[in-house]
């Protein structure tokens, strides 16, 4: 083992020269990853499991975490450069990679900073106190005498590196509990806006996206879509497609149909004939001549009570003041810019995998369940894709390339799915109703509650059953379709954050017609949209200003802080004609990020609803970078607005039919409302999730100021659907 | 089928050999390695593959090479200087951090340039409108609109 740490130490040390961490360059000429079915990652326990000293003097940075555009490479980057007081340019960060990195998951539910950001701290930390230990040994003099810094460690005279120090050695020791944390005591680095390392290379168009991956001989394939989840292959005449310019292989395994070419677009006009030519057998029609909120009440469910506090029946039926309402959020899409994309090499009874999954170790996992193939001959690579906050098409496409890989051995395959098929095949949100009764008392408080929510599980990510990969349906072998995935994903956030005596919640799972996965915020989205969108209801039931009502029912000071500033944000606005400002909260969770929000809209002759500004309030403990943070949590308003205002996944009886940009409208520049974001910094609480915490609030706080520009209540997302856009 | 193609790209003359009716968009990629462009739809939809032609932003994703090869393309990558110094749009981004994923950063980088080339002092308004053929999911677009605003003012 000794042996091959240190073989990899230096291969690693050769391969973070420049910017070329992400890049298959660094893979040799053939593309081939040395030693990738003999390689373990560290302890995580052990320093060096997330940090390595370089020969050159850099520190390269092991994250089990994928960059998705929300910063992690910047973040954990800073933590660990304050802890090894160094240069931010002599840290270097490895993303997920088998065998290399920690295994950690899946990059998902905010967990990054929390887990990921925190562990690298700490090994740093630990690195640092064993640095100077050594080095005090080593010269003999107290290590208070000793400095570390931007690797170096001098002490009187005497100067080292650390690579010198080490004599190109890891540290192996435990991380321990570490006596001094400088992100709290010292904090230069950390809680500075410090700008990301990758923008300039993206503007310059050097930053390598999965999509950019290039190799030697490498060869392009696409897929041919059947006509809908369970329609089966009928016929398919081959004959003369091997004299198609550029043909190298018709890959047919059941109703899993691929072609590979030589160059992308005869791989991309050989899936047109090939589609011409195939047959489908009809699958099971889609309920589309139903109202999708009526079916999805009328389909078969798990029921469970989430929570039972009090009395909430007795309570409600005292109360001098009931309401109730019911609100429903259709299927939503991922819709990356850029459809998903992965690059496979078979060889040698060895798979590689470039891949922008947010889960390299479970993809693997499930990779060699569905291949057949031990697990350790698999190598993952996380390489950033097209952003989309969720668990996309990239686990699907990774399966499909590997499928074609092993069935074309010796040669890379880059798949890129095609537009139509990421609108049309990606496992969307969850459509979700959800009602809710209250009571209220006559100083109005809320006295009795009662929350029933109606959802599919919310995550299907790959878990090692081959099933819950897109390909896995078609094949012969009868992997089937998958299991009723996360469930937790839709409890969460059904529990108000507020101060309720008497309250009851109700989860109603069932299996609903369309693929679905996890997107941002899960079943939080839905659940706060629904709880915040009655909390305005009852406020003004109870004649009381919105944001008062809530800070009544809240004890948190940290909640009542978030609401105050939001509203003393926006005493200053001045509302027009059909304008109206709507206010909402969360606590992201009930245990992460707190987030208020305030929303500025109009309604125009057509009434469409305009969102004209929004403003945002965000307490995520410990802030390590307030601009990346404010940056997730802008984009978080902005996308989440385009949910509620636009977003919609239609179909007809055989499939999806939103399969373009067209059909599947997403907000556009002119669409969005300028936004303001504050930031709480608070150094001495612990680092809080926060890419999520905006999405649920956002979209409550846009229907609030529908209500307050016209007096009417939008229960049903989207907001403006598209046939208003038609009339 | 293949045909010799020349294309002037970045200032520079470069020979392909392809199928005339192959997109621009694949033979920036892959014959000439400019991966600034992006696929993103394929439908000229979304912009994500956007380079200048003769100075004018327009998706490379429909345009066939043949008739791409009559005009000077513009791409990301040869936005800046000889130097390496980046152009003012490209500075801008940087300064204000639009980017998330940066997926369609090269089309909002390309069509930004486009619209400052012809209005030098765009309103946020005519921003906005002129950015209006671009799509992005991370929702960065009002740093962009910000970065736009910085470099008219460079």
């Amino acid at each position: 083992m000794k042996t091959t740490r240190r073989t990899f130490i230096k291969q690693m040390g050769y391969v973070s020269i420049g910017f070329s961490l992400l890049g298959p360059v660094c893979l040799g000429k053939e593309g081939t990853y040395p030693n990738a079915n003999i390689m373990e990652p560290e302890d995580p326990d052990h320093i060096n499991a997330w940090l390595r000293v370089l020969e050159d003097g850099r520190v390269l940075i092991l994250t089990g975490k994928m960059e998705l555009g929300q910063g992690i490479r910047i973040a954990v980057a800073q933590v660990a450069a304050e802890e090894l007081n160094t240069r931010l340019d002599l840290v270097d960060v490895n993303l997920a990679e088998t065998g290399v990195t920690a295994n950690e998951g899946y990059t998902a539910g905010s967990r990054s900073i929390e887990s990921s950001a925190m562990s690298i701290r700490h090994a740093a930390a630990a690195a640092r106190e064993k640095i100077l230990k050594m080095a005090s040994q080593k010269w003999d003099r107290p290590s208070s005498e000793l400095i570390l810094e931007d690797g170096m460690i001098s002490g009187g005279d005497q100067k080292m590196s650390l690579y010198e120090l080490l004599e190109g050695k890891q540290i192996e020791e435990d991380i321990g509990e570490p006596a001094e944390i400088f992100g709290k005591t010292k904090r230069k680095i950390v809680g500075q806006p410090v700008p990301r390392k990758d923008i300039p290379a993206m503007v310059r168009g050097e930053l390598e996206y999965v999509q950019d991956l290039k190799f030697p001989d490498m060869v392009h394939a696409r897929i041919i879509r059947p006509k809908s989840y369970t329609s089966k292959l009928g016929s398919l005449e081959e004959s003369g497609l091997q004299d198609f310019p550029g043909f190298l292989k018709l890959v047919r395994l059941g109703s899993f149909v691929g072609v590979i070419a030589e160059e992308e677009y005869q791989a991309i006009k050989l899936s047109w004939e090939v589609q011409d030519r195939a047959t489908w057998e009809a699958g099971e029609e889609l309920p589309a001549d139903v109202p999708l909120k009526d079916y999805l009440r009328t389909l078969p469910e798990e029921t469970e009570t989430e929570e039972d506090k009090g009395d909430w029946k007795n309570a409600f039926e005292k109360a001098p003041v009931k309401h109730s309402a019911a609100y429903y959020k259709p299927y939503l899409m991922h819709a990356a810019n850029g459809p998903s994309c992965a690059v496979a090499y078979y060889n040698d009874d060895k798979l590689q995998v470039w891949t922008h999954s947010q889960g390299v170790y479970p993809l693997r996992e499930t990779l060699a369940n569905l291949l057949e193939i031990p697990e350790d001959a698999i190598h993952v690579k996380g390489v950033p894709g097209s952003g989309c906050y969720g668990h996309n098409g990239a686990d699907d496409v990774a399966a499909e390339a590997a499928l074609l890989a092993v069935e074309f051995p010796g040669r890379h395959v880059r798949l890129q799915w095609m537009r139509d098929e990421e609108h049309l095949w990606e496992p969307y949100g969850t459509a979700m109703v959800m009602e809710l009764q209250a009571g209220l008392s006559k100083e109005g408080k809320i006295v009795g509650w009662k929350y029933d929510f109606w959802s599919d599980g919310h995550s299907s990510r790959p878990n090692g059953e081959p099933r819950t990969f897109l390909p896995a349906r078609f094949l012969d072998r009868g992997h089937g379709v998958p299991g009723p995935g996360f469930k937790g994903g839709a409890v969460r956030n059904s529990m108000p954050y507020y101060t309720i005596d008497n309250l009851q919640t109700t989860s109603h799972i069932f299996r609903g017609p369309l693929r679905r996965s996890a997107l941002r915020a899960l079943g939080a989205f839905a659940n706060v949209f629904a709880i915040e969108s009655f909390m305005d209801e009852l406020a003004d039931k109870a004649g009381k200003d919105p944001v008062d009502f809530r800070i009544e029912h809240l004890d948190d000071e940290r909640a009542i802080t978030c609401l105050r500033k939001i509203k003393r944000n926006t005493t200053e606005v001045n509302l027009g004609e059909r304008e109206g400002i709507g206010y909402a909260f969360a606590r992201y969770k009930n245990s992460a990020s707190y987030f208020a929000v305030a929303a500025h809209v109009y309604v125009n002759d057509e009434e469409i609803v305009r969102v004209k500004k929004m403003w945002g309030v965000i307490d995520s403990g410990e802030t390590i970078n307030p601009d990346g943070l404010k940056n997730q949590t802008e984009g978080g308003m902005i996308q989440a607005a385009s949910w509620a205002l636009r977003e919609e996944v239609q179909f007809d009886k055989d499939h999806v039919t939103s399969r373009d940009w067209h059909l599947y409208p997403i907000f556009r520049f002119q669409e969005i409302p300028e936004v303001d974001v504050e930031v709480i910094d608070r150094v001495e609480e612990d680092p809080l999730g926060a890419g999520e915490a905006a999405q649920g609030p956002s979209a409550a706080a846009v229907v609030n100021a529908v209500f307050s520009a016209t007096g009417k209540r939008v229960r049903d997302l989207p907001v403006n659907p598209v046939e208003k856009y038609l009339r | 089928m293949k045909t010799q193609i020349t294309l002037n790209v970045n200032g520079q003359q470069h020979e392909v050999n392809v199928d005339p009716q192959t997109p621009l968009l694949y033979v920036l990629r892959n014959n000439l390695g400019l991966t600034g462009p992006k696929f993103g739809c394929g439908l000229s939809q979304c912009g994500a593959c956007m380079v200048l032609f003769d100075g004018k932003a327009n998706p490379s994703c429909l345009m066939p090479v043949e008739q791409a090869s009559k005009m000077e393309i513009t791409t990301l990558e040869g936005l800046a200087d000889e130097n390496g110094n980046l152009h003012k749009v490209q500075q801008a981004f940087i300064d204000e951090q639009a980017a998330q994923c940066g997926y369609c950063l090269n089309g909002l980088v390309i069509a930004s340039v486009a619209l400052l080339d012809e209005n030098p002092n765009p309103t946020e308004e005519q921003i906005q409108e002129s950015l209006y053929r671009n799509i992005c999911r991370c929702g960065v677009h009002a740093r962009v609109v910000r970065a736009v605003k910085k470099a008219s003012t460079t």
